[in-house]
């Protein structure tokens, strides 16, 4: 059979005593496999490579990251993911669902019992301790009782596919079971890599599962409303997963929120928006149970909402998974599940776990005792006991296994051993070939109105080394879409036009939590800093780089003066730059654009102008993200340029200023006239107004004001040249040039025209008083007053009037900024009143 | 006895308070040798929701949220208990350490189900072997179990001075350990990680106690405090309390509030607020013989 064998896998070895994913004991390829092997091969290794390729800038582009703790690559690590599927054949999986369907209803049954009669630890099923020791079982959480008793919303179990082909639960995923957001990316890369091969395998679709989990959620909500406020919440964005955080709230079309955006009022859960506060009906947690209620449960969380559990209890709000379903995470629990699901169901348990002991029973201890150097043994519960290194006890020193030994004997109960699992190995693509890497899956389960749905996929996840025996994307592993094969043709699925239900029209979208208010009004401030620094960098430097370089640097003063007033220049340092020589002055602009350790080089702008981009991802869409990947990627491409001179730094300044522009139209074109659009683009006309008013002030005040070349550089700062030459055609004449840049309300770059701009988005905010306008709207209507009252003619004899002007326009911004900030972004941080402690 | 208690707690904000959460465990408990009657909480100013629930332990507690500005906070808990003097315990009589520590290995009774929770970590209590060293010098395996944590009672009395500068409500047991100094919240956390470091289950309670005016000296109102102790678990007699701070078996002068696994089940009064900056809090209690 060997010779009939693809010649994509004539090099692949299977690894012996593992189960092979492809290849049967005969070394011939799997029924199931067979499809996507023959494609594959019609496609040959140079093409699946090219595509690979294509798929990984797709990754890239759509910013799918990992988050990994202590990693000195920093954080948003690029998602790892391999461009083979595992396939699962349809028989397969249909007795797979069912296993998993049982397995959630016994989770859930249990979890019922643990925060309900109690019935298994007073009466018999679980050993007493395994609940009460554990910090897991939140004691507040006790007779708390869940929406439809669902305790259990989602779960995912991690599977393992021993040699003799049977799959093994290896872990149970009950609080925050993470990774369906990674799986939907998955699957939307391999189909659009693979589309044909997609095709033809008949894969099952996965839009039906998060249609299901719409639903589940939906129904969770108390109030009586057709269009239940549902919002996602996340630690935020230095959790590992924020990337599948933001992605699956954009998709599921929840808000995205952090604990200091929701309040508790009147024992009812709120979102903070500008419009006010909003009721929210169900929460999705990606926050840690403990963590989520700083009053009851733990008491330093900052990640929480205080009164949380007490609105559960109220039954004002629904929280998925419920708070305390942390508990079924312990590994402990699967020592019991065989005999749990005999009393609880009144059946077999389908599923199998990996054979563990948990050392709480006096058996299973001395059973573990004497078997250390063949078992796992980790910690039973969340607790600061310590278990055995990745390598097990062949990897411990006899003094460490000793010490080992005393702590499972000093506190039997925080221990549990699992049999080592040896993983099945899977074809996957490394350097134009397909080698064997071994592989886990782990796949989701979702409760329904008729019971508890399986995602038919999920994520697989291959270890880096062969042999491997454990897979994490923490230690580096990588990542596989999983094919469920259908038994015909796969019919569409898609979130959209699901059912033919009356739809409340909706053409408001002014319920922007403050947070993202505040978020989306840096990032047009960060983009406008961008483009601004990008212009005076690039004006200096195509004035540097002229055959009259050195008549030139007179020229240079108020690009360098505006720089140092922005803090982009150490202070002073403008005057020093300016008496130096040419060569000094150039090697400073191009660290100005590359140094991202230097605070305002264009380089921490842009990378500022990303973290922000990555907090309001929910918000904005696709394109968006690619522009603002895209400016990223032409600073870090110059970065690693062997040579960097000031002509390429010219080239990279117009690409990027190109870049900048197209990011501004896409804001401009493709969102819709709502808050988060307004505070935007007040963002960037606050700091338009910023450095253009500094930049025209110190130009005014240079001693070659008023001579052609300077009028120039003032008209190519704001970019108004050609409106200009189209008005006056004639030499710039200094009242003409600061008239246009300054009080035209035509022209899109003047001063004015920012400010009248400034004054629409004011007027269509929410206001605390109808009646009075506040302190930032206030700061607008006394400058556009004094620039009205400004007359360009006087600079013909002097330019006092219009300096002074300039100056306090500079001054009023950082004003409007804070004012901006008390009205719109107060999202003030919640701290723990001062204890008392029993000090008798 | 019966005393006429009065708790109460002030906070001070430097800046306005939007909104705060509270949660307050002083409802005295009762209990075969306590009755607690009149208990009432004012609030001031007047909280917007408050709600009475019973904790997983069976202690009493109110949920409550203020939410207008505030810049001042204060809770007062007042109630009346009557405390009988428990019937002597005869601390030799008791079963032997190793026989009740034994009830507390596997397999447990589902029986001890409510005892046996409080030989586990908690919180604030982490076990050690230092601990476990320290109280074995207390117990032989036939030592009467009371009779050896009277004499452990006894030993962190004598070993660890009491000093209310030397620790704050966040300091961990380790450094009361090492330190040897601390006030009874700390004192009463070493007793039950020692107890539980060697198998026996032991709690926390928290409530008053009765002081007593030096000889000719008027009784200063407000002067007292709350206080804390521990419990342990003997099969014969159910739980039995110690107070280390004061070297003695608790009788009718401890008025007790709450019980729990550490100081964290039972804080008399937990807030989390938006805003307020720095603040200050005062509290008084008066323990008043009536």
């Amino acid at each position: 059979m060997a010779s009939t064998r693809p010649r994509l896998l004539r090099d692949y070895k299977a690894t012996p005593g593992a189960y092979d994913e492809v290849l049967d004991a005969s070394g011939a390829v799997r029924p199931h496999y067979q499809m996507l092997m023959a494609e594959l091969e019609d496609l040959g290794a140079e093409e699946i490579q090219r595509r690979w390729e294509t798929g990984r800038r797709f990754i890239h582009e759509q910013g799918v990251t990992y988050n990994v703790y202590g990693d000195p690559m920093g954080m948003e690590r690029p998602w790892e993911l391999d461009p083979v599927p595992l396939m699962i054949a349809a028989e397969e999986w249909k007795s797979l669902e069912a296993a998993l369907i049982q397995r959630a209803k016994l989770m859930n049954a249990v979890l019922a019992d643990c925060y309900g009669e109690q019935k298994l630890i007073h009466k018999g099923g679980l050993p007493p301790a395994l609940v009460l020791s554990q910090l897991d079982f939140l004691r507040p959480c006790h007779g708390v009782k869940p929406a439809n008793d669902v305790f259990l919303n989602c779960y995912a179990v991690d599977l393992a596919r021993s040699a003799n082909g049977k799959w093994w639960a290896i872990s149970d995923r009950t609080q925050i079971p993470t990774g369906s957001g990674y799986t939907l990316a998955n699957r939307l890369v391999t189909s659009r890599v693979l589309p044909e091969v997609f095709r033809d395998c008949n894969v099952q679709r996965l839009a039906g599962f998060y249609g299901h989990m719409r639903d589940s959620l939906s129904r969770l909500a108390k109030r009586r409303t057709d269009d239940p406020r549902i919002v996602v919440l996340t630690p935020g964005p230095h959790n590992e997963t924020y990337f599948e955080q933001s992605y699956l709230a954009r998709y599921l079309g929840y808000s995205l929120v952090e604990g200091q955006d929701l309040t508790v009022r009147d024992g009812k859960v709120f979102l903070k928006t500008l419009s006010g506060l909003e009721p929210v009906d169900v929460i999705l947690r990606r926050v840690d149970d403990d963590f989520c209620d700083p009053l009851e449960l733990r008491s330093n969380s900052m990640l929480g909402v205080p009164g949380l559990v007490e609105a559960m209890r109220n039954g004002t709000v629904a929280v998925a998974n419920s708070l305390g379903s942390g508990l079924l995470q312990s590994p402990a629990f699967m020592a019991f599940l065989p005999g749990l699901c005999r009393q609880l169901l009144g059946e077999e348990l389908k599923l199998p776990s990996v054979a563990t002991w948990w050392c709480g029973q006096k058996t299973a201890e001395q059973h573990v005792l004497a078997n250390l150097n063949t078992l796992f043994v980790k910690p039973a519960l969340r607790s600061r006991a310590k278990g055995m290194p990745p390598g097990g006890a062949a990897a411990m020193s006899p003094a460490e296994l000793d010490d080992l030994r005393k702590r499972i004997q000093f506190q039997p109960h925080l221990f549990v051993a699992q049999e080592r699992v040896q993983l099945s190995t899977a074809p996957t693509w490394l350097d134009g070939r397909l080698v064997p890497r071994p592989v886990a899956m782990r796949v989701y389960v979702v409760a329904g109105e008729d019971g508890y749905h399986v995602m038919p996929g999920g994520l697989a996840r291959i270890a880096p080394l062969d042999g491997a025996r454990m897979v994490s994307m923490q230690s580096g592993g990588s990542s596989k879409d999983i094919w469920v094969l259908n038994d015909g043709p796969v019919p569409d699925v898609t979130l959209l036009h699901r059912n033919a239900d009356a739809i409340l029209l909706r053409r408001t979208g002014n319920n922007l939590p403050s947070r993202v208010a505040d978020n989306l009004y840096w990032l047009g401030r960060y983009a406008e800093r961008a483009e601004c620094t990008a212009r005076l960098l690039r004006s200096s430097l195509i004035r540097l780089n002229s055959e009259s370089a050195s008549s030139a640097i007179a020229l240079l003063e108020p690009f360098l003066q505006t720089l140092e007033a922005q803090h982009q220049l150490p202070e002073g340092h403008a005057n020093t730059l300016l008496s130096a020589n040419a060569e000094t002055l150039e090697a400073e602009l191009l660290t100005i654009i590359l140094d991202d350790q230097r605070a305002g080089s264009l380089s921490s702008i842009t990378e500022n102008l990303l973290r922000l981009g990555m907090l309001v991802r929910d918000r904005t869409s696709n394109d968006f993200w690619r522009a603002l990947a895209m400016l990223g990627d032409s600073i870090n491409h110059s970065a690693s340029a062997p040579e960097f001179l000031i002509g390429d730094a010219i080239v990279v300044l117009n690409q990027f200023l190109l870049q900048l522009a197209a990011l501004h139209g896409l804001a401009y074109e493709n969102m819709t006239r709502a808050q988060g659009w307004r505070f935007l683009d007040i963002g960037r006309r606050v700091e338009r107004t910023i450095y253009f008013s500094s930049f025209l002030g110190r130009a005014l005040k240079s001693s070659i004001a008023d001579t052609p070349s300077a009028l120039e550089a003032v008209l190519e700062m704001a970019d108004s040249s050609i409106t200009y030459r189209s008005r006056y055609n004639l030499m710039p004449h200094i009242a003409a040039v600061y008239d246009l840049v300054m009080l035209d309300e035509m022209n899109p770059r003047s001063l004015l025209f920012q400010f009248r701009q400034l004054t629409k988005h004011m007027e269509k905010l929410p206001a605390e008083s109808a009646a009075q306008p506040n302190a930032a709207h206030r700061v607008l209507i006394e400058l556009v007053a004094r620039l009205r009252l400004a007359d360009p003619m006087e600079l013909a004899h002097s330019s006092v009037e219009i300096a002074a002007t300039l100056e306090q326009i500079e001054k009023a911004m950082p004003k409007l900024s804070d004012a901006l900030a008390i009205s719109y972004f107060a999202h003030s941080a919640i701290s723990r009143a001062g204890d008392t402690r029993d000090d008798g | 006895m019966t005393f006429r208690i009065t708790h109460r707690t002030t906070y001070r904000y430097a800046e306005s308070v939007t909104v705060s959460q509270h949660a307050a465990r002083m409802a005295p408990r009762t209990t075969a040798h306590q009755q607690g009657s009149d208990f009432k909480l004012q609030i001031k100013p007047a909280p917007a929701l408050k709600s009475e629930h019973t904790d997983y332990f069976g202690n009493s507690m109110c949920v409550f949220s203020v939410q207008g500005l505030h810049r001042d906070l204060e809770v007062t808990a007042t109630s009346v208990v009557r405390t009988t003097k428990p019937e002597a315990i005869i601390l030799a009589v008791s079963p032997g350490y190793a026989k009740v520590r034994a009830l507390f290995r596997d397999p447990v009774s589902p029986d001890l189900c409510e005892p046996y929770q409080f030989v586990f970590d908690s919180p604030q209590v982490q076990c050690h072997a230092d601990y476990a060293a320290y109280a074995l010098a207390s117990f032989t395996p036939e030592t009467p179990v009371l009779a050896g944590v009277r004499d452990l009672t006894h030993r962190i009395h004598a070993d660890f001075k009491f000093d209310p500068t030397a620790t704050t409500v966040a300091t961990p047991l380790e450094e009361v350990w090492t330190k040897r100094r601390g006030v009874c919240q700390d004192f009463a956390h070493l007793a039950i990680a020692c107890l539980r470091s060697i198998g026996l289950p032991a709690r926390y309670v928290s409530g008053y106690l009765r002081t007593v005016p030096p000889p000719g000296k008027p009784r200063l109102v407000g002067a007292d405090q709350s206080h804390a102790w521990f419990s342990v678990y003997c099969p014969t007699v159910g739980w039995v309390d110690f107070d280390p701070t004061n070297d003695c078996i608790v009788g009718e002068d401890h008025p007790m509030v709450a019980y729990g696994r550490d100081y964290s089940d039972v804080s008399p009064l937990v807030g989390i607020i938006t805003g307020g900056g720095e603040h200050k809090v005062i509290v008084g209690v008066d323990v008043e013989p009536i």
